[in-house]
């Protein structure tokens, strides 16, 4: 992506080296997080809940200790420094908008506490509220807003005494789907404006995909990879990741033998050749990724490596392309995604017909678990 | 469509009146054991029909009467044999009670009086009865009997507020060393301040550990806090009384530590001090649950929010925290101070004599002097003041967050 590769050569602006939580002593919420985040870059902490994001994010900004290693800022250690002397803005899940002051005494709130005086207040918020487009809201209590004003109210608390570094939690969580997808426009926007670091939380791995420069995918307390969102998507390195980003079909196997970075792997009866991600030796147990989109349903014959039957379960029509369940590889449900155009190729439920993918979109990862059982 | 909205109303009349009808049975509860009873306390203040019924034809009499001389024959007849009916049907003692009241020592005058009269023979009047107590001749009796006989009266509300009126008509204070009550009313307001705000100061920070503290954490203090709400407060107040006392746990403890002489252990209940302890003890739970129902609704993020805006924690706390948790604390001190105005049986029980309010002297009118007038009247006082801070109560806690800021 164009922006990953601007920031690419510079600085750091926050590092995670080696951290570990626990709060109980026993179990570990976090542990060997290493995490570098470059100045200007947009990157999200995306997991499942419990695979401690919103844990990174409070440690980040003071509000919980590391048990073991260092978080730096700027190349400073912040171990030491309180909350408030981090000097970062932060978007809180519940926005945290204080109820008993309007909206322009939400906003100075944070230059007042600085010392600011009133008439560098009077411009900084009323700058503040142009940026999230809310003129004219300033006499107004949180009470009074929609969820998406409030929401932008909180963004613009957060940026209104100019923080380098801005973190957001889970921000758009409350929020129906279209606003959303707006807000999450906006944030895109305003960030790019700015040019401020975001770190960003959220457990909705499409809005960290829009939004995103980078996505580190977290899971139990671990990063598992981190890459722009098309890397992830094309390039998954790990299996959790293939599941968790995007549709997959993941055929288990056994790895039978490795010829440069092509493997073969026995799925059940057949023999699949794909691309090798993740190290691993012939015997080894595998799980293979396949796009539904890069399936091609009765294709010119002798144009895949990988050429199967499949018998159609059952076909559902989403509009701009067709979803087809099919018996294929040991698996029943299959899923391949064909384009919907004129003369698609008449399939029907109960045909047998005959599915093909190129090694190159299957990828070898590691094993996994079979969560989708 | 007019008779449709008709029918409809007709309706939603019927369920209405459903509705209410299963009410009826508390209005009739609340009627029967809380406003009737209220109602005639209240008539009681102001109302006095004994004297006036007892001796009608006297105190019309007196009615013209000029009040600066001794009254004219005709009154002494009539207040003889109106007296003598008393004696007769055994109303005196009420009646000589009554007048008592207005003045001082006039009981046996009216009572010896009316025993002599039944003995005398022929007609009596002036001279008979002046003979029979010289103070028939004296005008500030006929003027207490004329007092005594108004049937409706403000004479108990003006001697709740140490007032008294004079022969003439005009209201003056009482002397300074019959002045009781305003300066009771006055103790009563200060020491129900004293108790709010040492419920406050004690209270504030408990309910914000019950309010956030884990869920389990929490309620184990909250029932902490409910346990002494729950036990008696018999129990409680007489407990007081054994840590207290000049011989008790805390004196003994003291005096064991060394902090305090042997022979010279602090007086800490039977005076203000007990009332102080006691009344606060029994009345912090009234502080900790307004305040916690109001805190527990301050997500804890807000104080996150104020330090990663850059405020100090007293900051946060006086400019974020506080006035959200302003309804409880409104709430939880009116609450706690409407309680302690009319607080009774603990400053009864660890008052000693300096520890008393003015609820204490209400109970005393109604069970040892039984000037009731002047129990009601007090009482009276006390209700109009509650409910102006009931009204503030109402507003605080009914207005809502916004109305208070």
């Amino acid at each position: 992506m164009a922006n990953a590769e601007r920031h690419a050569s510079d600085d750091i602006h926050v590092e995670f080296e080696n951290i570990g939580k626990s709060y109980d002593g026993r179990v570990m919420a976090v542990q060997d997080f290493n995490l570098s985040v470059r100045r200007g870059e947009f990157l999200s902490l995306l997991g499942p809940s419990g695979s401690g994001k919103t844990t990174c994010l409070m440690m980040l900004a003071g509000f919980e200790a590391p048990t073991t290693g260092a978080i730096r800022i700027a190349g400073r250690s912040v171990h030491a420094l309180p909350p408030r002397k981090r000097g970062i803005g932060m978007v809180f899940q519940d926005y945290a908008l204080f109820p008993h002051m309007t909206v322009a005494d939400n906003l100075a709130f944070p230059l007042d506490v600085r010392g600011m005086s009133r008439d560098e207040t009077r411009g900084l918020v009323r700058r503040a509220l142009r940026l999230v487009r809310l003129e004219g809201f300033e006499g107004r209590r949180p009470g009074q807003l929609s969820g998406g004003q409030q929401q932008r109210v909180a963004i613009a608390r957060a940026l209104v005494f100019e923080p380098d570094l801005v973190l957001m939690d889970e921000p758009l969580g409350a929020l129906d789907r279209h606003l959303r997808e707006e807000m999450q426009y906006e944030i895109r926007r305003i960030h790019r404006t700015l040019g401020v670091t975001i770190v960003y939380v959220t457990h909705d791995q499409q809005e960290a995909m829009v939004m995103s420069d980078r996505v580190a995918v977290l899971r139990d307390g671990r990063i598992e990879q981190v890459a722009p969102p098309e890397s992830l998507y094309e390039e998954p390195e790990r299996s959790f990741v293939a599941r968790f980003i995007g549709e997959n079909n993941r055929l288990h196997g056994r790895v039978l033998s490795i010829e440069k970075d092509i493997c073969r792997v026995r799925v059940g009866e057949d023999i699949v050749q794909a691309i090798l991600v993740a190290p691993c030796e012939p015997g080894d147990a595998t799980t293979l990724s396949i796009r539904p989109a890069r399936i091609a349903v009765s294709p010119r014959p002798g144009l895949y490596t990988n050429e199967f039957d499949a018998r159609i379960r059952d076909i559902t029509f989403v509009g701009d392309h067709l979803r087809i369940r099919v018996e294929a590889c040991g698996r029943e449900d299959f899923v391949a995604k064909i384009p919907n155009m004129v003369g698609h190729g008449a399939v029907l439920e109960g045909d047998v017909v005959r599915i093909g993918w190129t090694p190159t979109d299957c990828r070898v990862l590691d094993a996994g678990e079979d969560h989708d059982a | 469509m007019p008779a449709k909205i008709t029918m409809r109303s007709a309706a939603e009349n019927r369920a209405r009146l459903r509705a209410a009808g299963l009410a009826l049975p508390l209005v009739a509860f609340v009627g029967v054991t809380f406003v009737a009873p209220l109602v005639s306390m209240l008539v009681r203040s102001v109302y006095d029909p004994v004297v006036a019924d007892a001796l009608p034809e006297t105190i019309a009499l007196l009615d013209d009467w000029d009040g600066m001389n001794v009254p004219e024959e005709a009154v002494f007849e009539a207040a003889a044999r109106e007296l003598l009916v008393a004696q007769e049907e055994r109303t005196i003692g009420q009646i000589a009670g009554r007048v008592n009241r207005v003045q001082g020592g006039l009981r046996s005058v009216l009572v010896v009086s009316a025993r002599r009269l039944r003995d005398a023979s022929g007609s009596v009047g002036r001279d008979s009865m002046v003979d029979i107590n010289p103070a028939w001749e004296e005008v500030e009796t006929w003027h207490a009997l004329r007092t005594a006989g108004e049937r409706y009266t403000t004479r108990h509300y003006l001697a709740a507020v140490d007032l008294t009126r004079l022969p003439d008509g005009s209201v003056v204070r009482q002397a300074p060393d019959r002045r009781i009550y305003v300066p009771l009313f006055v103790r009563t307001l200060m020491v129900s301040l004293g108790v709010t705000l040492l419920c406050l100061i004690l209270g504030y920070p408990l309910a914000h550990l019950i309010a956030h503290s884990p869920p389990r954490r929490g309620g184990l203090l909250l029932a902490l806090v409910l346990v002494p709400f729950w036990t008696s407060l018999l129990v409680r107040t007489t407990s007081w009384i054994v840590l207290l006392q000049n011989q008790g746990v805390v004196n003994d403890l003291l005096v064991a530590a060394g902090f305090v002489a042997d022979d010279a252990r602090l007086a800490l209940i039977y005076n203000m001090t007990g009332t102080f302890v006691a009344m606060t003890h029994v009345l912090l739970p009234f502080m900790v649950l307004p305040l916690y129902s109001v805190m527990h609704t301050i997500p804890r993020s807000h104080m996150s929010a104020a330090a990663s805006l850059g405020a100090r924690p007293g900051q946060a706390f006086w400019r974020v925290y506080w006035p959200q948790s302003l309804p409880g604390v409104g709430a939880g001190s009116l609450l706690v101070f409407i309680l302690a105005i009319g607080y009774y049986i603990t400053p009864a029980l660890v008052g000693g004599s300096t520890g008393q309010l003015i609820s204490n002297m209400v109970a005393y009118h109604m069970q040892t002097s039984l000037n009731w007038g002047l129990a009601s009247a007090l009482g009276g006082i006390i209700l109009v003041c509650v409910s102006i801070l009931y009204i503030l109560y109402d507003r605080v806690t009914g207005g809502g967050r916004l109305g208070v800021t």
